[in-house]
């Protein structure tokens, strides 16, 4: 073991906040045991090598995809989850008490929420005073009196701590809603043992995974029905949630069904899962959306994330909802003050973990308290708002102005607030910026009911702060996050975390997989907006390409290549009015002299509709709504994409060279998506859905890129430049030159593109391969009457097979107009178009929107 | 007396609807001046579903849902309520002053929980400063709880305008205030705001009142509607009911189906559909005396 003076000079910069408990050094110099050991094993693997470790932990965590999102962001960026190397360490000793008060806290929690929800003896006998109940917008009276299945109401519950100047663990604030953060706790594990297993070698470090199981057989318990294999979904508000990550790598991880609201529905007293196949019961509800927000009907009227009747299934105990809903009352902060008189109502002991203390603004004289001491609280209402705005004031922040008028609203409402008093939070050693600093750190834990009780996750997720000692830390508002190591006095040693949980029931994992038509219809245009940038980039390459090679920044003549080539550009981007711009014949003269400043628009202007970036954002998007569908390696592959597609594109005015590189490397990203996938992706029904989508996508496009380019007879060397470039772009050219052995010409060009059944990229084998994945959805007989999608396809198909090249290629002899293609290619794109559109329509339902009806006739 | 009542409210879709959720607060409750004698739902297309419980405040509340597509939705309730007499309150005392009463319900801790229940603002009900300013003419130190809050709904009935189609359901009262214009409903709550401003008890109720027929005429079918009025917490009386549309005290043809604390608490009849479509909405009510 290295001598204290070797860990010591780790810990120069090491400087902990005045007034606060030192978490590293018992007294003076001397290290505390655990740290001591720690830091021995990070002087074993020497400085710089965990620098390059850190390194590794966030790009291991960025290539999984790990994410927080910010709300009102309008890019809809997500942020990287940043995690610290050094851990948070909790001894043995210490942990017995923490776990002995979680628990104790969560069953307080329970009884609380029975009460509420039930007799409601708890107010009757002047414990817990009726406004702070009755006055709190997450007390539910549509939830009161139902009989709720299981013998704890409350499955999940988690704390926030912090360490006080005394060194021990207060609580925070408590967490009864849809506690978030264990699959991150989860993902901080997973990336720190498999990037530094070395430091946890000395040290006995507690397993997450007996929190995991517990939640398994929590959610299977609480089913009314089906109980050895219930269907349980976890419901997400959706992708937009800041923590949409966790909720879908939770699914994944417990092999649970995403879901959002208008994926399920209310018929004949149960909950159903929409799905392409049929409806399908759903037992238990894992929910992450807020409780008000789950039923139109009963509860929030205008939501549009809930499911409206659920509070009926509820009530007729057909399904169960963890938490359920009404659970956040408990959490108000306003309880606190009573909690101790709470605990010696049902259990004749006192509350084993301390709370900091709370003043609730509901008693004139505690309010007069908060006022009166404004300055060294900090002020929060015992409800938490929409996400993203500030729950918690502190009072020391404000101006005379601000805290005058926060007195103001205190004294209008004064139920809805509470004043707590500042802790100084511990230090902590930290990594930031290469280097060991004292950090403030904040620990959530994490419970489950389990056996008439509960289990704590033995560890969970740190946040911590570099800067002030500040009492607010918030992923909202900025943090990093530290792996939370509870050590153990047994040998137990950490092992790595496998991405399936070895539970025996595995038959739960053969449940039949039927696929939501929310997640069915995003593959669809996963499918879809890949080959639409595909299509795109090649064809924009092309084009740049052949302005580059004629070195002609003049594009005068409308009948040049160049000017046939931009406007095929706007059309099948549909980017108008783009190249076909005529407002003032100025405005077009200025287009044509200068058409790079519209390609580069048409290339990067995300916020432009059917531009290349615009249309990867659609992609992204698409992605990420469906996230628990692909291989953590594909995530690798779209981070590098957008990492390579930005890097372009703050290149994008150096030259024209470079920007057909960036879409030279986008491409090849894209391959490399479509080759994961299909690799991956088993191939059931939403293989078949993705894929139809980039048939159907495909095929739109060649439509489209023909009926632009062949509209009328050029003269010869302008046709063959134009067929030459359809070629490149289509990635055809070397297969032309191959099956003809002959200098390009019209007839065979469109033989090759539209009529080759044997060519993957010609319209027939596309139709061919359309009509296939169509009669394989369900719901589609195969006998006739055909359904109308069918006789669309088959008509499609019927128009290729019957197609004639030479009599297509015949052009007016005035107008020199390629009719008859014209009319060809219209036909097919009506006929195509037409079947996309009602696969919608018959697959996608969910998206019907939902309207309240009110009566209003009144005397 | 005995009343019967007819009830009938008519959505017509401009769509085909394949699901609607409903529920329906329009069963009379029974009470010390009333007792239901017969309720009957009909609801046409058939519900798939149709199911009945008491919610928070002790109404019935009727749940229904219709899995089959339809174009037009008709809900007809028919109740017989028989009114019990007891409505001319001998006033004789004037009763505690509404001080004693908000300070009696202040100190309480668990005696008076369904009365203090309705103490406090729900978002539509809360109070401005204005209507505060309003409320307080009406209680000058040591008047007498029921005094102040009959001169409160008789400055409201004298200084509000009835007109039907000003306000929708989410008028705010501020609006309300600022225009003196309004119907029942928002005369209910602007009462209510009035009387939570000065830290007292009342109460929304829902209900019927009968109309009579111009001396001589025939009355016709369908021409009564839902009414709503309040009804305020009075120690040694109960909850007594005011009518500050009439301003009056609720007499024999007043029929109540139930309370809340404000509208939203006792809808009569709401739904969620899932369609797009826009929809008319035809209501009528009729009232009729069945025996004396």
């Amino acid at each position: 073991m290295p001598d204290q003076p070797a860990i010591h000079s780790l810990l120069q910069q090491y400087i902990p906040a005045l007034s606060s408990y030192n978490e590293l050094f018992s007294d003076g110099n001397n290290i505390r045991p655990d740290w001591q050991t720690f830091f021995s094993s990070l002087h074993q693997l020497g400085y710089k090598e965990l620098r390059n470790r850190n390194v590794d932990i966030l790009r291991l965590l960025k290539e999984n995809g790990v994410a927080y999102n910010i709300y009102n962001d309008p890019s809809g960026q997500t942020r990287p989850w940043e995690l610290d190397p050094i851990p948070q360490l909790i001894t043995a000793h210490e942990w017995e008490i923490i776990n002995a008060g979680l628990i104790q806290r969560a069953e307080l929690f329970d009884l609380l929420l029975k009460d509420i929800y039930g007799p409601q003896t708890l107010i009757k006998n002047g414990i817990v005073p009726q406004e702070l109940i009755y006055l709190h917008p997450g007390f539910l009276r549509s939830c009161v009196n139902i009989k709720l299945p299981g013998t704890q109401h409350l499955v999940l519950y988690a704390a926030d701590m912090a360490r006080g100047i005394d060194g021990r663990l207060w609580i925070i604030s408590d967490r009864t809603q849809a506690p978030s953060g264990s699959g991150y706790a989860l993902e901080n594990r997973f990336a720190m043992s498999s990037v530094l297993p070395d430091l946890f070698s000395n040290l006995n470090v507690k397993r997450l995974s007996p929190y995991f199981d517990s939640l398994q057989q929590a959610l299977t318990n609480i089913a009314p029905r089906n109980s050895d294999n219930p269907r349980v979904v976890v419901l997400t508000p959706g992708p937009d949630n800041e923590t949409y990550f966790e909720h879908s790598y939770l699914a994944a991880y417990l092999g649970l069904t995403l879901v959002q609201g208008n994926d399920l529905m209310v018929k004949d007293n149960y909950v159903w899962l929409k799905t392409i196949d049929a409806l399908e019961k759903v037992d238990v509800i894992l929910r992450r959306l807020d409780d008000v927000y789950c039923d139109p009907l009963e509860l929030k009227s205008d939501s549009l994330l809930g499911i409206p009747g659920l509070v009926q299934v509820v009530r007729k105990g057909n399904v169960a909802i963890a938490n359920p809903l009404g659970s956040s009352i408990v959490e108000s902060a306003g309880l606190v003050p009573f909690l101790p008189a709470v605990a010696k109502h049902f259990f004749g002991t006192d509350l084993i973990m301390p709370t900091i203390a709370t003043w609730w603004c509901g008693q004139p004289k505690e309010m007069n308290y908060v006022i009166a001491n404004l300055k060294t609280l900090v002020v929060r209402k015992i409800f938490r708002n929409i996400a993203g705005t500030r729950s918690a004031i502190d009072g020391a922040s404000l101006s005379a102005a601000e805290a005058e008028e926060l007195i103001r609203q205190i004294k209008a409402n004064p139920y809805l607030y509470v004043g707590q008093e500042k802790i100084n939070f511990s230090s902590t050693p930290s990594w930031l910026d290469e280097k060991i600093v004292a950090g403030h750190s904040l620990f959530r834990s994490f419970l489950v009911s389990h056996n008439n009780s509960y289990i704590a996750m033995p560890g969970g997720l740190t946040r911590t702060n570099t800067g002030a000692n500040s009492f607010i830390i918030s992923n909202q508002l900025g943090g990093i996050s530290k792996d939370t190591w509870v050590l153990s006095a047994d040998d137990e040693q950490e092992q790595p975390v496998s991405l399936q949980l070895t539970t025996d029931n595995l038959q739960h994992k053969i449940l039949k997989r039927s696929l939501p038509s929310h997640t069915a219809e995003n593959l669809f245009w996963v499918g879809r907006y890949t080959e639409r940038v595909i299509y795109n980039a090649r064809l924009q390459r092309t084009v740049m390409q052949r302005l580059l090679q004629n070195n002609k920044t003049f594009v005068t003549d409308d009948e040049s290549t160049e000017a046939v080539l931009l406007q095929t550009l706007t059309q099948c981007t549909y980017t108008f009015p783009g190249f076909f711009e005529d407002s003032t014949s100025a405005k077009r003269e200025e287009l044509y002299a200068k058409p790079w400043t519209e390609l580069t628009d048409v290339l990067y202007n995300e916020k432009r509709n059917g531009s290349l970036s615009h249309n990867l954002l659609l992609l992204k998007n698409a992605v990420y709504s469906v996230r628990n569908f692909w291989a953590l390696d594909t995530w690798r592959v779209l981070r590098q994409m957008e990492d390579e597609w930005n890097s372009a594109k703050s290149d994008m005015y150096a030259d024209h060279l470079r920007m057909i590189g960036g879409i030279d490397s986008l491409n090849t990203s894209m391959f490399a998506f479509l080759g994961m996938n299909r690799e991956s992706v088993r191939r059931e029904q939403g293989w078949n859905i993705m894929d139809l989508g980039r048939k159907l996508e495909q095929s739109l496009y060649i439509i489209t890129l023909l009926r632009s380019v062949f509209q009328k007879k050029q003269e010869e060397q302008t046709e063959h430049e134009l067929l030459e470039s359809v070629m490149i772009a289509g990635q055809s050219l070397i297969t032309y030159r191959y099956t003809y052995r002959d200098h390009l010409q019209l007839p065979m060009a469109l033989e090759l593109l539209m009529l080759d059944t044997n060519y993957p990229k010609s319209l027939a084998y596309l139709v061919k391969k359309i009509k296939r994945y169509i009669s394989l959805l369900p719901k589609e007989g195969k006998e006739i009457p055909l359904s109308n999608k069918q006789r669309n396809i088959h008509e499609a198909d019927t128009l290729l097979k019957l197609a004639d090249v030479v009599a297509l290629t015949k052009f007016d002899p005035v107008s020199k107009e390629y009719t008859a293609l014209t009319d060809f290619l219209d036909k097919l794109y009506s006929l195509i178009a037409d079947t996309s559109m009602l696969i919608s329509k018959t697959y996608f339902k969910h998206s019907q929107t939902q309207k309240q009806l009110f009566t209003a006739n009144f005397i | 007396m005995l009343y019967s009542v007819e009830h009938t409210t008519k959505y017509q879709y401009h769509e085909q609807v394949s699901l609607c959720h409903n529920i329906a607060v329009l069963a009379p409750r029974n009470t010390d001046k009333q007792t239901c004698r017969a309720f009957n739902i009909i609801i046409s297309p058939l519900p798939e579903v149709l199911e009945e419980h008491t919610d928070f405040f002790g109404n019935k509340v009727y749940y229904f849902v219709i899995e089959q597509e339809h174009e037009e939705l008709t809900v007809t309730v028919k109740s017989q309520v028989e009114k019990i007499n007891g409505h001319d309150l001998k006033v004789n005392h004037p009763g505690q002053s509404w001080e004693i009463v908000k300070q009696m319900l202040l100190n309480s801790t668990g005696e008076f929980m369904a009365e203090k229940q309705f103490t406090h603002p729900t978002q539509i009900t809360a109070a401005t400063a204005e209507i505060k300013k309003y409320a307080e003419l009406s209680f000058p130190p040591g008047k007498s709880l029921f005094e102040a809050v009959y001169n409160l709904i008789k400055r409201i009935h004298s200084d509000f305008k009835f007109t039907p189609g000003f306000t929708t359901v989410s008028t705010p009262l501020s609006v309300v205030m600022k225009e003196r214009k309004g119907v029942c409903q928002d005369f209910a709550h602007f009462a209510i705001s009035c009387i939570h401003s000065i830290g007292l008890p009342a109460r929304y109720v829902s209900g019927y009142l009968e109309t009579l027929a111009p001396a001589g005429k025939e009355k016709l079918a369908g021409v009564d509607a839902s009414h709503a009025w309040i009804s305020v917490f009075i120690p040694g009386m109960g909850w007594v009911d005011f009518d500050p549309t009439n301003n009056q005290l609720a007499n024999e043809q007043y029929i109540t189906i139930g309370w809340g604390r404000d509208y939203f608490d006792i809808i009569p009849l709401k739904g969620v559909i899932m369609s797009s479509s826009s929809h008319e909405l035809k209501v009528s009510v009729d009232v009729r005396r069945l025996e004396e």
